[in-house]
């Protein structure tokens, strides 16, 4: 119920608003686009296992439907975008409002096998049904026209697209519903005597999890223009648990940081070594030990540890002229 | 027109034959006080009451209506509202959003996905006139976690107050309390509306006593004694099983 953070969004999007301005090349503004879909998507998981306390491990296959499907009715179907994109996210709903019904028989690690295994069912679908998905293979797309051709028009796009969902799950998330939805992850049993349907608070959760994890898929086709079954692996679903967690579950702006922590990781520090995945493992584990509610919380804590410290040393006579003093909170 | 009637009621958790065919009615506006040593089966009931238990077999009504298959929310909205034995709080929200939480559970406005709950005036006034009823409307700002035992013994109160039932199950509501503090609860527990029906779940004699006109004794499931106050304290029963112990 705490106020959400819309100013903050308002800052942070002014400065994502000059990131194309600043950055070296095509190369990294693609990375920054990344950071976007994948946050995008974290933002989905978040939602159910952040707000709803119910951790998603299958949540891929939400994503690559949408892509799945957007690729096919763009590409064999000749279906223009603007028909494309709502019923790629419709079908990405559709599979959520379906598999909740299945999920959300359970809670918890038994929800957590659940998804697991849909999203392994789906995955093995995209693997299996070549003559619809092109097995192993996947599926390509032409360049688009326009403002997707470019680098810059992309990351615009998607940073809108991002920025508003955002927006709109902080608002959820200070509204009587998000307020339910943190109230059914704290204590699901009181919830139930205080006369709300747990049940349905979780599928409503669930259901719109999966839509905006839809439409990050339909960015992620617009950039990648590319699918195959990877996309809709475990491998996606838990990278997206991990940028949630080590963002900050629970949080307004927490996946994107996660998502932005995985994403130039891989890129990055791939260019430079192949060890990159133990270092993003080294990188985890610091986060679990010294900050295990997750970047952005864990920061502001050690930043209020680290304020309180510094007031203490200075003694009880404050020194006037001490530079130390506008770092006060 | 009875408020609350159960019919044979039965439960058992594996073999473990928890309640063994309980009757009883509580009239409209009554205070019945529920009796037994631990582990008799006094919680079991009101969870079967509420609709965290399903019966094994015996019937439940509410107000003349059979609710034994509703689920917990839907009893709720019925009028059924109760207190925890074992806390059961918002431990990250403040006191008054615990207390907003309750409000809205009865309302429509719960499924509204926008407008910040925090800046809602209405139910913040109306939050803090419940608080004010447990005594705990300077302190609605205050986190949970910072508050003392009693104070979250008197938030669990208001929570169920707020949801303005018309049955209402106290679950010792003065367990663990300091001698002052279980003054300060059985003050406010006695200026509850005259029309409110209460059933409560207590171990400590001098408030019980005072608040109940009848009393009801479970004993390994079965209710042994039900009658007025006198009646009650009078049976040798009583003392066998209770109040030698
Ligand atoms: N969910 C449950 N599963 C198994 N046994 C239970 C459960 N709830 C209560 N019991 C058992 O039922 C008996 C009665 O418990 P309870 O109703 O809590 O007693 P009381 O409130 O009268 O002290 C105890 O033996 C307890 O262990
Ligand atoms: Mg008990």
């Amino acid at each position: 119920m705490k106020s959400p953070g819309m100013k903050t969004l308002g800052i942070l999007l002014l400065c994502a608003a000059a990131v194309p301005l600043v950055l070296p090349g095509p190369f990294y503004l693609s990375i920054a686009t990344q950071v976007l879909v994948y946050g995008l998507f974290a933002v989905s998981v978040n939602l159910i296992a952040g707000y709803c306390g119910m951790v998603s491990l299958g949540h891929a296959a939400f994503l690559g439907i949408a892509g799945y499907a957007f690729a096919l009715l763009t590409t064999s179907t000749g279906w223009p975008l603007w028909a494309a994109i709502p019923a790629a996210v419709a079908l990405s709903v559709a599979a959520g409002a379906l598999f909740g019904l299945v999920a959300l028989r359970t809670s918890g690690l038994s929800f957590l096998m659940i998804t697991l295994a849909l999203g392994q069912i789906v995955w093995g679908i995209a693997f299996r049904y070549v003559d619809l998905t092109n097995g192993e293979n996947g599926i390509s797309m032409p360049r688009f026209q326009g403002l997707l051709a470019s680098g810059t028009g992309l990351y615009y796009l998607c940073l809108a697209v991002t920025a508003g969902c955002l927006a709109l799950v902080t608002i959820l998330a200070g509204s009587p519903l998000g307020a339910s939805m943190q109230g059914v992850r704290d204590q699901p049993r009181r919830m139930s005597t205080l006369g709300y349907d747990v049940w349905r608070i979780r599928y409503a959760a669930y259901v719109l999890s999966a839509g905006i994890a839809g439409i990050a898929g339909v960015l992620y086709m617009l950039l990648f223009r590319f699918i195959s079954p990877h996309t809709l692996s475990l491998t996606v679903s838990s990278e997206a648990v991990l940028m949630v967690i080590a963002g900050g579950l629970g949080t307004t702006f927490g996946p994107v940081v996660g998502a932005a922590l995985v994403v130039l990781l891989k890129n990055v520090a791939s260019a430079y070594t192949d060890r990159w995945p133990t270092l993003l493992g080294l990188i985890f584990l610091f986060i679990i030990v010294v900050v295990p509610e997750g970047l952005l919380p864990g920061a502001r804590r050690l930043m209020r540890t680290f304020g309180s410290r510094l007031a203490t040393r200075r003694g009880p006579t404050p020194i006037p002229a001490s530079p130390i003093k506008e770092a006060r909170p | 027109m009875t408020a609350l009637r159960i019919d044979d009621l039965h439960k058992s958790f594996g073999g473990l034959h928890v309640i063994q065919g309980v009757n009883f009615t509580v009239e409209p506006g009554e205070r019945r006080l529920l009796l037994g040593p631990n582990g008799a089966g006094k919680t079991t009931l009101f969870n079967l009451i509420a609709g965290d238990l399903r019966p094994t077999a015996g019937q439940i009504r509410l107000a003349d209506e059979d609710v034994s298959d509703l689920p917990t929310f839907r009893r709720a909205a019925r009028g059924i509202g109760r207190t925890f034995q074992i806390l059961t709080l918002f431990a990250r929200e403040s006191v008054i959003g615990n207390v907003i939480m309750a409000l809205l559970g009865g309302r429509p406005q719960r499924w509204k996905p926008y407008g910040a709950v925090a800046k809602d005036p209405v139910l913040r006034r109306e939050a803090l006139e419940v608080l004010a009823r447990v005594r705990l409307d300077t302190l609605a700002d205050r986190p949970v976690s910072e508050t003392s035992y009693g104070e979250k013994r008197r938030l669990e109160i208001a929570m169920a107050l707020a949801q303005a039932p018309r049955i209402l199950l106290l679950d010792e509501p003065l367990a663990g309390l300091s001698k002052e503090e279980r003054g300060t609860v059985s003050a406010l527990l006695a200026e509850l509306p005259r029309n409110l029906t209460i059933l409560m779940i207590e171990h400590d004699m001098d408030v019980a006593l005072a608040f109940a006109e009848k009393i009801a004794l479970l004993h390994y499931g079965r209710l042994i004694v039900d009658g007025t106050r006198e009646e009650v304290i009078a049976d040798p029963r009583t003392r066998e099983a209770y109040l030698a112990q």
